[in-house]
């Protein structure tokens, strides 16, 4: 996984609660810097793929991994 | 690009459709949309500071029931005193157990997200309803008041 600057563990966590964690982290975050978001929720992968296209945020990466999905965001 | 809009209304005061409105409200705030939601007749119930929400397997022929109980206790079964505790119980405890955030978390993100709480204020008259009882972040206002925002919305909801 490459680098970041921040990680939020969503595990556990389920619809709408891991956009709506990921968008508070961000939120205290600086333009350009990469956050990371664990979840098990199967429904995030689209998910955070629609949040990145609606928000302007890139998603540098959506993998899963061990059972768990990960993303890495880039503030815009 | 300019902000993106949403108007709701919410008008149901169980649990199960206590979560549409703030779980889309909560969403689109996050996505960068301008939020509204108008609360009315039995929607007001989402608005109270302790909101006693349930659940009915009554009228629903729709709802999963646990171990089979819809046979077992068909339609007048679901009648039963303590059937509606019961069921509410269960499903708090499912959604729960399955990371669903509750309606009060929903909520309390709406309002960080600065989402817009308007209750109806004629149904607030007509149910005699005590402001107090409201969270304080509600403004009260009438149908007029929606259409100034709902007129220029995107998305437009009745729940």
């Amino acid at each position: 996984m490459a680098d970041f600057d921040q990680e939020l563990d969503a595990s556990g966590l389920n619809c709408p609660l891991p956009i709506l964690r990921a968008k508070k982290t961000l939120n205290a975050m600086s333009s350009g810097q990469v956050l990371h978001v664990i979840a098990t929720d199967p429904g995030s992968v689209k998910d955070f793929d629609a949040f990145a296209k609606q928000t302007g945020n890139e998603l540098v990466e959506s993998k899963e991994e061990g059972g768990k999905f990960h993303f890495l965001i880039k503030k815009s | 690009m300019e902000q993106k809009k949403l108007a709701i209304i919410a008008t149901k005061g169980s649990l199960d459709w206590a979560y549409p409105p703030f779980i889309l409200a909560s969403t689109a705030a996050a996505l960068g949309y301008e939020v509204q939601v108008f609360f009315t007749f039995y929607g007001l119930q989402l608005l109270k500071k302790k909101p006693n929400l349930e659940v009915t397997p009554l009228g629903n022929p729709g709802m999963p029931m646990p171990m089979g109980m819809d046979k077992w206790f068909p339609v007048l079964g679901l009648a039963l005193p303590g059937m509606q505790g019961m069921m509410t119980a269960m499903m708090k405890q499912k959604m729960k157990s399955k990371g669903v955030a509750s309606i009060e978390e929903l909520r309390e993100l709406c309002l960080e997200a600065e989402v817009k709480m308007i209750a109806c204020q004629m149904t607030v008259d007509l149910f005699d309803m005590p402001k107090a009882e409201f969270i304080d972040d509600v403004e009260y206002a009438g149908a007029a008041a929606f259409f100034e925002f709902a007129g220029e919305s995107d998305i437009c909801l009745y729940i």
